[in-house]
């Protein structure tokens, strides 16, 4: 490669700017503000995922990224994020046959289904950080909170420890953490995704069956993928205003 | 998984309220009922209650006094309590407890009973010796003008008092009801019947209590039961038994009708799991017979003597099924998924946090607590002294 002083140098110096604003933008991420970071503004975010339910295979990469990239307890009942499988016979959507052993985190055992007739897939699961979040409106003290780019957080240095955010969301994404007594639930990585990264569990699908999507961001693949996609979310019904949406959810998922 | 049945989402393996939570809409309801009670005499002058009318405001503020004890205890953080008071989230129902609970607490109930009972502490101030004279110059706030003017107007503010104190007791149990039913994420407790419900099932269980304390008092204190006041008390319960038990029909009528996306969960519950509490001891015995046997006592003639067996057995099989039905909506709206495809247990552990042990404990302080009052506070014999006539 041919270089020259000049170009080496003013590389070089960029760098240094770089990674110092960097620098400076983690600082603030740890200090809980991110929006006083210089390149991290709050309102030009609305997060959300893309979970593209025919591309998963049911791998648990996800889970495990989740439970080492945010230290969850590997028991039961500990799970920011879990897949489950469903076999369904498609005349008979009340009534498919699911299962999640240990939230997915070992991946499936193979199942053979002799029935041609039934469809079997996979649907990872995570907070849908809602835009109306029921967990939020119940909170005694707004230890549950949404962030203004749309992420759902807990505060766990003031959470009582009540549960009634638990009881209030239909998708059973929270538990309490038997560690601090207080309530756990998925960040969205928020750690990451205000650094400029994507979450645990979408940067290592090794399918791309999750993407997280920056609704706000006019060049993000998001807009292309609700546009072309028959997208669903998660029981519409709760109208919850989630922001999870899936490409080829079937009729049969709760 | 151990006691899953079907399918369950992962993180519904631990189940969230326990029988602590049971106890908490259990003790507010007695507090609520028990209130309402009294101001029956006060407000509507019925002066056959009379009996009860002292000894259901002192029963309201014990119950009231260890009401918040079970949530407090389930808690993962007690210790940050007070921020509900601090900084309560406004659109949470459970951030109001804290004030609907203050309200009812010290504006209504003490005040009220302050007031009317200011004119003995103040002779037991003036008659009694020692530590006992603090306690009582204490509790009449070394005030002891109990001239008849000075009297005449505690009781007009009393009276203005109770007549708040009644939608305050509506409001404090209807409440209670609304933590629940506000909850849509789970169909069983979701429906705008549940304050309702809560509410009259809190005054049948308040009613019957204060009935079964007002025998028991008598009974120690070796005097005849009034049986004027222990028919019209029945008869309260009995009328009041009729709506709350109507209400649920009605609900569960509208359930069974409907069959919702939530139907044949809620359904397989109530013919498995649930079958005992609910079917058996909830409606059969806890409700369909107490409200049989108060029907009979409206119905035929009866001799005193088994008038008054019949009312303190339907009076125990009333507050063991309105125990039933608090079990049922805060247990059982715990025991089907949000999937609806399946189903968990509920263990009850013995001596630990939220067993079995620190639940009893809870229930028999408030009669200890009770018992105090009753001793600083006789709610008998001032009838017999003069008293200023009532506005």
């Amino acid at each position: 490669m041919n270089q020259d002083r000049r170009t080496f140098l003013g590389q070089t110096g960029k760098l240094l700017i770089l990674s110092a604003s960097a620098a400076l933008a983690w600082e603030h991420v740890l200090a809980g503000t991110p929006e006083n970071a210089p390149n991290y503004n709050f309102k030009d975010h609305w997060w959300g995922m893309a979970i593209d339910i025919e591309k998963c295979i049911g791998c648990g990469t996800c889970v495990r990224a989740c439970k080492t990239e945010n230290d969850v307890l590997l028991e039961d009942g500990n799970f920011r994020t879990w897949v489950e499988r469903y076999v369904v016979d498609p005349a008979d959507l009340d009534h498919p046959r699911v299962e999640s052993p240990s939230g997915g985190y070992a991946g499936f055992h193979e199942r053979e289904v002799k029935d041609t007739n039934l469809k079997m897939f996979f649907v990872p699961k995570l907070c849908n950080h809602c835009d109306h979040s029921p967990c939020v409106q119940v909170c005694p003290v707004g230890a549950t909170f949404e962030s203004p780019d749309g992420v759902v957080l807990v505060d766990k240095t003031y959470c009582l420890g009540c549960r009634y955010c638990v009881q209030a969301c239909p998708y059973g994404c929270r538990f309490i953490d038997r560690r601090t007594e207080t309530v756990d639930k998925c960040s969205l990585c928020y750690h990451r995704i205000t650094k400029g990264l994507t979450t645990a569990c979408c940067e290592t699908c090794p399918t791309g069956a999750r993407a997280l999507a920056d609704l706000k961001d006019p060049r993000d693949p998001i807009h292309a993928f609700l546009r072309d996609h028959k997208v669903q979310v998660l029981k519409p019904q709760m109208a919850t205003g989630s922001k999870m949406y899936y490409n080829g959810l079937d009729g049969s998922v709760r | 998984m151990n006691g899953v049945e079907g399918f369950i989402y992962p993180n519904e393996i631990e189940l969230q309220w326990s029988v602590l939570i049971v106890l908490y809409p259990f003790i507010t309801g007695l507090v609520a009922g028990a209130f309402i009670l009294a101001s029956l005499e006060r407000v509507f002058n019925v002066e056959a209650v009379k009996p009860t009318y002292r000894l259901a405001l002192l029963t309201a503020l014990a119950f009231l006094l260890v009401a918040p004890l079970p949530l407090q205890i389930h808690l993962g953080h007690p210790e940050r309590s007070l921020e509900m008071y601090l900084t309560p989230h406004t659109t949470s129902a459970m951030a109001m407890f804290g004030f609907v609970y203050l309200w009812y607490l010290m504006v209504v109930l003490v005040l009220e009973i302050w007031l009317d009972y200011r004119r003995e502490i103040v002779l037991k101030w003036r008659a009694s010796q020692g530590w006992l004279r603090t306690v009582y110059g204490a509790m009449a706030l070394w005030s002891d003008n109990i001239s008849d003017s000075a009297l005449k107007l505690d009781d007009r503010i009393g009276k203005t008092l109770t007549v708040i104190g009644i939608p305050s007791a509506f409001l404090l149990h209807g409440y209670v009801g609304f933590i629940f039913g506000s909850i849509k994420a789970n169909p069983w407790w979701s429906t705008p019947l549940m304050p309702i419900v809560f509410l009259f099932s809190a005054i049948t269980s308040g009613v019957a209590c204060i009935l079964l304390l007002y025998f028991v008092t008598c009974w120690y204190r070796k005097v005849t039961v009034d049986m004027r006041c222990v028919d019209t008390v029945s008869k309260y319960l009995f009328y009041a038994f009729v709506v709350d038990f109507t209400l649920e029909m009605v609900d569960l009528i509208q359930r069974i009708y409907v069959s919702d996306e939530s139907f044949r969960a809620l359904d397989f519950m109530v013919h498995t799991k649930l079958f005992t509490s609910q079917i058996v001891v909830q409606i059969l015995v806890g409700t369909v017979l107490p409200i049989a046997m108060l029907g009979v006592t409206q119905l035929v003639r009866m001799k005193e003597a088994a008038r008054r067996a019949i009312y303190v057995m339907a009076g125990t099989l009333t507050l063991i099924g309105i125990f039933a039905m608090r079990w049922n909506v805060v247990i059982g709206g715990q025991l089907f998924s949000k999937s609806f495809l399946g189903y968990t247990s509920y263990k009850m552990e013995f001596a630990t946090r939220e067993g079995l042990l620190p639940s009893i404990l809870l229930m028999i302080l408030p009669f200890g607590i009770l018992w105090v009052l009753i001793r600083l506070l006789p709610p008998w014999g001032h009838d017999e002294q003069p008293n200023v006539k009532r506005a």
